[in-house]
């Protein structure tokens, strides 16, 4: 029993750092709508940031004064990264500005090695408080029952800040409505600066406030990321109470994890969240998102068309000089479009939802690396013949996706995206520690294709007849009548439902065919590859298709094909050189900031104005 | 005062706004009126620079706004009471008013909050409460009194009797006299002809985006033609 009580005070003294960042990420996206991925970046600079505080400050200011300043020091990089980064990308489309976040955080992973090292770093001890105080016996941290202690000022003194101040009004109507928070006199931009520097420096403040427990080192901010979307969906976005709730709840469920459940640690908390959106669709505390409430009347959308003869030559030409290839092209050059067909197929798939369904997921790797998996075991235990297996691929993943697709169609927006995340954690987490089954993270290996398609041209062929195959498939689709379905459903759920479109029905339908697809990519890519390992279900995986898909452009249907294009020839060439995270981060946002319609959109935006400008000069 | 100069306003490429141009003068109420999208509020957001007018200019105590943002167009000092109201709902009275909130400005009438609780008493009465519990009527007198706070120089009033009791409209009538008794600026958009006749000292007339009429309401009393055409009575 000492034990058990023990181990609930450790829960709840971790609970501390993270309710802290979690309020900070949850601020943020009430104000701003902004999905901040970066936000784990300010968590890990905090950390850093305090060891050279308390380090520099001489007696007895030193940690809890250094504490301080690195909330203020992390608040004003937040306020930097708000005006350089986002501030001339608010009138993108929703969520493209968090493709400009995921750039934040490899520019920072790179800035934080370059200046501190890959060394990971002991954080030092708060003076006075090294000891432990046993209670029941039970040896507990002086520090950890110090954190308890003072987690409820930190609750109540952003409750104040929120509910008593002028600052705190403003920001909850901005919330609600921030074009009339503006036509009231307020100045917004100035408004998202401040709020989007305080919830950075309350990452920052946690990040320092965890250096006796944790110290610092450069995986941090991927390691947080995860648990803080959890808490803030949990106890529903923008509540603070609640994000205490889930704080607290999670990191108890850690603790009690790691001792009773050491298999399913990684899981763990993807499970509650899960439960919990299954059961309140919004989080213990949040309310429902209304469509529509923000009021912003925008340009309406240009809608898809199918290319012109000019469009379809352009393809054909295409096509033909990729079925060309294998004469004179180099081996390593088939390697290299055999990745890029791959990673334009999963692009095109997550496209497919996103753009046509208007359902964002955050979770593609699932299907992915699940037809990736579903093929692999199938061969690795049974011994199936490639060519069924392949075939297995798309199928698991479908089934897979019809499954997820069950729980999370009935949610829209950010929980949308944030049950998928948690389902694909589920899915990767099984790779992982189902050892017997996977082998882990070693992988499953000799996973090779057919004699007949052995060797890199018969491959090259295969790849590209089904992953072109593929793209065309999902495009056809879109100019069906499914497809118009589909986007009808995207622009206005009650007038397509009162056409008699069952709207969730077809998005549910378009979900499993999009997970088929993917899986069919991932099939692609496990024969070609001979492996298949966990990574490919990781958040990063599906973070990339995201990137891609908003970096080509959303509202195109070339979007994702381009954007993977890109990307893949991009990273060839980056990878090469030492700071490589540093450039790619660096050429997302400027792509961001120079193509905020993505790269196809730009193009195509810009070969309009041409024409016009032809047009009125004749 | 204001002066909006052939301005031309697009939703997406819809043509809504069509060289329309007007003057509102400092101390007068004028009724913008026209059906049901004739481009009443199109005008209304194309002075607050909520929807950009793509030629033509909208000059404001000689300062030309074309191209600023709306919070700068607020400080400038008009105020801006919108069609569909946007109180913040899970805000209390008191808050939403706190939002509305400026410093005083020397061209314009200074509002306390316990001055407007006077022309609005109900709102004193809901203080407390959170805008999603208000009536329609008490909405609207809200987002009033909310604009007010900022001390504006020139009201913009969407719409103010558009669904709203027959009661609540007498009772608006005689608010909208009292601010103008204080010395502000007032421009309403109405369907409402009895309603802005009671108000208003001019009336100026759109329909498809374009003027059709500009003058006292005895003018527009002696041509009935053009009541008829451009007005659903």
């Amino acid at each position: 029993m000492a034990f058990f009580f023990a181990q609930f005070l450790t829960g709840l003294a971790n609970a501390a750092a993270l309710f802290l960042v979690a309020s900070g990420l949850s601020l943020i996206f009430g104000v701003t709508r902004i999905v901040n991925f970066a936000h784990g970046s300010f968590y890990m600079l905090g950390a850093f940031i305090g060891i050279v505080l308390m380090d520099l400050l001489p007696g007895h200011v030193d940690f809890w004064g250094a504490i301080l300043l690195t909330g203020l020091a992390v608040g004003l990089i937040g306020a930097v990264v708000e005006m350089v980064v986002l501030r001339p990308i608010y009138r993108a489309p929703e969520l493209f500005q968090l493709v400009a976040t995921f750039g934040v955080i490899l520019v920072i992973q790179d800035l934080a090695l370059m200046i501190w090292g890959a060394e990971d770093r002991l954080g030092p001890r708060a003076p006075g408080l090294r000891g432990v105080w046993r209670i029941f016996g039970e040896p507990v941290p002086k520090y950890d029952i110090v954190l308890i202690a003072i987690t409820p000022f930190i609750l109540f003194a952003l409750w104040y800040l929120i509910a008593r101040t002028r600052l705190g009004v403003l920001v909850r109507a901005a919330t609600q409505d921030r074009e009339m928070v503006g036509a009231l006199g307020v100045n917004q931009a100035w408004l998202f600066t401040g709020v989007f520097a305080l919830g950075s420096a309350l990452a920052g403040l946690g990040g320092a406030l965890q250096l006796p427990k944790g110290g610092a080192d450069l995986l941090m901010d991927f390691n947080i990321i995860g648990a803080v979307f959890v808490v803030v969906v949990i106890g529903g976005m923008g509540s603070l109470p609640g994000a205490f709730i889930a704080s607290v709840l999670i990191s108890v469920l850690n603790v009690f994890g790691v001792t009773y459940l050491p298999q399913s640690t990684l899981v763990l908390m993807y499970v509650v969240m899960a439960v919990v959106l299954i059961v309140r669709p919004y989080g213990l505390l949040g309310r429902e998102e209304v469509a529509g409430e923000h009021g912003q009347v925008g340009a309406p959308e240009t809608p898809i068309r199918p290319y012109g003869p000019k469009g379809m030559a352009l393809v054909a030409a295409l096509l033909t000089l990729l079925a060309l290839l294998p004469a004179f092209a180099e081996p390593f050059v088939l390697t290299l479009v055999v990745d890029m067909v791959v990673f334009a197929l999963f692009a095109a798939s997550l496209h497919f939802i996103l753009g046509s369904g208007g359902l964002v997921s955050f979770g593609h790797a699932a299907f992915f690396g699940g037809g990736a998996y579903a093929a692999a075991l199938l061969v690795y235990h049974t011994g199936t013949p490639m060519e069924l297996a392949f075939l297995f691929a798309p199928l698991a993943a479908g089934l897979l996706a019809l499954g997820i697709g069950w729980f999370c169609i009935r949610l829209t927006g950010v929980y949308f995206a944030m049950l998928t995340l948690a389902f694909s954690q589920l899915v990767w987490s099984l790779a992982f520690q189902w050892r017997s089954v996977t082998r882990g993270d070693d992988g499953l290996v000799n996973i090779w294709p057919a004699d007949w398609l052995n060797g890199s041209v018969p491959y090259y062929y295969f790849a590209l007849a089904f992953g072109v195959g593929g793209i065309l498939f999902l495009r056809h689709v879109i100019h069906a009548p499914f497809g118009y379905a589909l986007r009808a459903g995207r622009d206005s759920p009650r007038q397509a439902e009162a056409t008699g479109i069952d709207v969730k029905r077809v998005q549910f339908v378009a979900f499993a065919l999009a997970g088929a697809m993917a899986g069919l990519a991932g099939g692609i890519f496990v024969f070609s590859k001979g492996s298949v390992f966990p990574t490919e279900l990781e958040i990063a995986k599906s973070f990339d298709a995201l990137i891609v898909v908003f970096l080509g452009g959303v509202k195109t249907l070339a979007g994702g094909v381009v954007g993977a294009s890109f990307m893949t020839v991009v990273e060839d060439w980056l990878v090469r050189l030492e700071y490589w995270r540093l450039l790619l981060g660096l050429v997302i946002i400027a792509v961001v900031i120079v193509m905020p319609e993505g790269i196809v959109g730009t193009l195509r935006t810009l070969w309009r104005r041409i024409r016009h400008s032809d047009e009125e000069a004749v | 005062m204001l002066s909006v100069e052939r301005i031309h306003s697009y939703y997406g490429k819809a043509h809504i706004l069509n060289d329309l141009s007007f003057e509102v003068r400092r101390g007068e109420v004028v009724a913008l009126l026209g059906r049901n999208g004739a481009g009443k509020s199109t005008t209304m957001k194309s002075v607050m620079q909520l929807v950009r007018p793509r030629q033509g200019q909208v000059t404001f105590q000689g300062r030309e706004l074309v191209g600023e943002p709306a919070f700068r167009v607020a400080k400038c000092g008009i105020g801006y009471v919108p069609e569909d109201r946007r109180i913040f709902t899970d805000l209390t009275v008191l808050e939403n008013l706190e939002v509305g909130r400026q410093p005083k400005r020397e061209d314009a009438p200074f509002w306390t909050q316990e001055q407007l609780f006077e022309i609005f008493p109900n709102l004193f009465e809901r203080r407390a409460n959170r805008g999603k519990h208000m009536s329609g009527g008490e909405q609207q007198m809200l987002t009033i009194a909310r604009t007010l706070m900022g001390n504006p120089a020139l009201l913009l009033l969407d719409e103010p009797s558009e669904g709203i009791a027959p009661v609540i409209v007498e009772q608006m009538a005689e608010t909208i006299k009292t601010l103008k008794a204080e010395g502000l600026t007032v421009m309403i958009s109405e369907q409402n002809l009895h309603f802005a006749r009671a108000v208003a000292d001019r009336a100026i007339i759109i329909e498809g985006g374009e003027k059709k009429f500009d003058g006292s309401f005895a003018e527009l009393e002696a041509h009935p033609e053009i009541r008829d055409a451009y007005l659903s009575v």
